[in-house]
């Protein structure tokens, strides 16, 4: 029985470059970084910061060191909450986030107010899934020092409109940190355009290893910002007394990082890049409508979600089965999907469902595949209604 | 893998209409349980008399697995002293995690081994326990 992988949002199958360049690496090209003087220690660097200049070119940075390697999107959030967090929120401070979020982009939120006694506020979320924007014009105000907010959801695949948020937050003097786990891997993104001052992803989600992402800053913040981890790596000069730091990059890259996720991490965005991100979204927007239009004939199916702009996610309910058993039902006949909250049980709660089946889309996924998913939930009805 | 030994019948049919299903008024002693996992509640009331469960009820959102394992959760406990109650759990906890030797012959377990598929589910084991811990709590909660 093939295998339908529709759990893409989770994180995406790597294609064999990937894969070859992961092998490659540990097999030929081994060693630490910025340290030795031998032929491998430069070798694993210049491979490094090449992936820090495909990033660049690929998110359409103005310097490549701006670009901080990370684990992940939740690693990218916590260093400038913590780092921006230290240097620019105090108390009375007040930080935007929304309805929509991933527990990432809330959680870091929290633990910053609670430190800083800084106030954590909420954009509304439509019934259709859309951020309410009058709701958030009402929110900014010069108090607002920080708006965090997710450029495509996870849980419900809305695109939001981050260039009118970044917008609107500068105007206010806030700076804004976009949430780009789920809009880097399907749509373009054009950093100096849409002129946000951070923004993460997760290489993961992407074509990538797991272990190797981005966080991108503006230079200007970046160089005001301390770091957020002390280690190797990160110093210019270290005294008991004092200790001075690295220049960007580095400041914010401690310690052995994981070389060989980020050396494999440029073939994704090669990938990526030779594909080219607008047919990928094109191809997974077609998708995602015929699926639609086919599940919508489905009695008793609901879907949660229905903005306008989406990228290709579809989370549904059924009234005859909870999300778990469509989950464990669509696996026994080889249809991946992810079934829970998302890690957004706020999202799930506007929405009055303790979880939703989500089946997310991406390049390599066929209308064939659309249509063993839609099959799979007829059984499902066909079980428990 | 074959679905069959997860969803059986009597699973589908105690899913569709639950057991025990509302809430005991007070004084009765009540738990709940949550499954972090899934964002699946359930809550779990009974009243005691005589060192016996009484009355036993429940309510919640969740999987088949979950609301069948309650509903038969309330039905198994149902008359039984702490100490048995605790017991049938203990052997359920035991086959649905794969530790039971023979579920097949355990007479504690009774109609509960339509659950000994979960075993085979690993990812659906919190489902079918979830209400018997919140049970094994609200014997110790206070009226
Ligand atoms: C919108 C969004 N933000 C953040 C994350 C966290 O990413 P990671 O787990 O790779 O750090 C995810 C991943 O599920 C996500 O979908």
């Amino acid at each position: 029985m093939p295998l339908v992988y529709l759990d893409n949002a989770a994180t995406s199958q790597k294609p064999q470059v990937v894969i070859d360049a992961l092998a490659r690496y540990y097999s030929a090209e081994n060693g630490n970084i910025h340290r030795g003087v031998h032929y491998l220690s430069e070798k694993a660097t210049e491979l490094y910061d090449l992936t820090r200049e495909a990033a660049r070119r690929f998110f359409n940075a103005r310097h490549a060191h701006e670009m901080i390697f990370t684990r992940g999107a939740t690693e990218g959030i916590n260093l400038v909450a913590a780092s921006f967090g230290q240097a620019f929120i105090s108390a009375g401070d007040e930080i935007i986030a929304s309805t929509m979020e991933h527990h990432s982009n809330i959680v870091p939120w929290q633990l910053l107010c609670e430190r800083t006694g800084a106030v954590l506020k909420v954009i509304p979320v439509t019934d259709a899934g859309e951020l309410d924007m009058d709701g958030y014009r009402s929110l900014l105000s010069e108090r607002t020092k920080l708006v965090s907010v997710v450029h495509v959801s996870n849980a419900l695949g809305t695109i939001n409109p981050v260039a009118e948020i970044v917008r609107l937050a500068h105007e206010v003097g806030a700076a804004v940190m976009l949430d780009g786990a789920q809009s880097a891997p399907h749509t373009a993104v054009d950093l100096q355009a849409l002129d946000c001052d951070f923004f993460v992803c997760s290489g993961h989600k992407m074509l990538g290893p797991t272990g190797a992402s981005i966080l991108y800053g503006k230079e200007s913040w970046l160089e005001r910002m301390p770091p957020y981890m002390g280690g190797g790596d990160m110093i210019e000069h270290v005294t008991f007394e004092r200790s001075t730091w690295a220049p960007l990059p580095a400041k914010f890259e401690a310690g052995t990082p994981s070389i060989g996720d980020v050396v494999a991490f440029r073939h994704a965005i090669e990938y990526l890049e030779q594909v080219g991100v607008e047919s990928i979204a094109a191809h997974e927007h077609a998708l995602l409508e015929y699926a639609v239009e086919q599940v919508r004939e489905i009695p008793g199916l609901t879907l949660v979600g229905t903005a306008a702009h989406k990228a290709g996610v579809l989370s549904f309910v059924m009234d005859c089965a909870h999300p778990h058993d469509i989950g464990t039902n669509l696996d026994s006949l080889g249809v991946a999907i992810r079934a829970g909250h998302h890690c957004a049980q706020p999202l799930m709660r506007r929405f009055g469902v303790p979880s939703t089946a989500r089946a997310s889309f991406y390049l390599y996924n066929t209308r064939d595949e659309v249509d063993a998913l839609v099959k799979a939930i007829h059984r499902v009805r066909s079980v428990f209604a | 893998m074959d679905l069959g030994s997860l969803y059986q019948d009597v699973i589908l049919e105690h899913n569709r209409s639950p057991r025990n299903w509302g809430e005991l008024a007070p004084p009765s002693q009540r738990a709940d349980g949550r499954n972090p996992m899934c964002g699946d509640e359930v809550t779990v009331w009974l009243t005691i008399d005589n060192d016996r469960v009484a009355e036993v009820s429940f309510v919640g959102t969740g999987c088949a697995i979950s609301k069948a394992s309650a509903s038969m959760m309330t039905q198994a406990v149902k008359g039984k002293t702490r100490a048995e109650a605790e017991q049938v759990f203990a052997q359920f906890h035991a086959m649905v995690t794969g530790r039971h030797a023979n579920p097949a012959d355990d007479p504690v377990l009774g109609k509960l081994k339509v659950f000994s598929g979960v075993a085979r589910f690993p990812a659906r084991v919190k489902c079918a326990s979830l209400a018997w811990h919140a049970m094994k709590e609200a014997l110790d909660a206070q009226p």
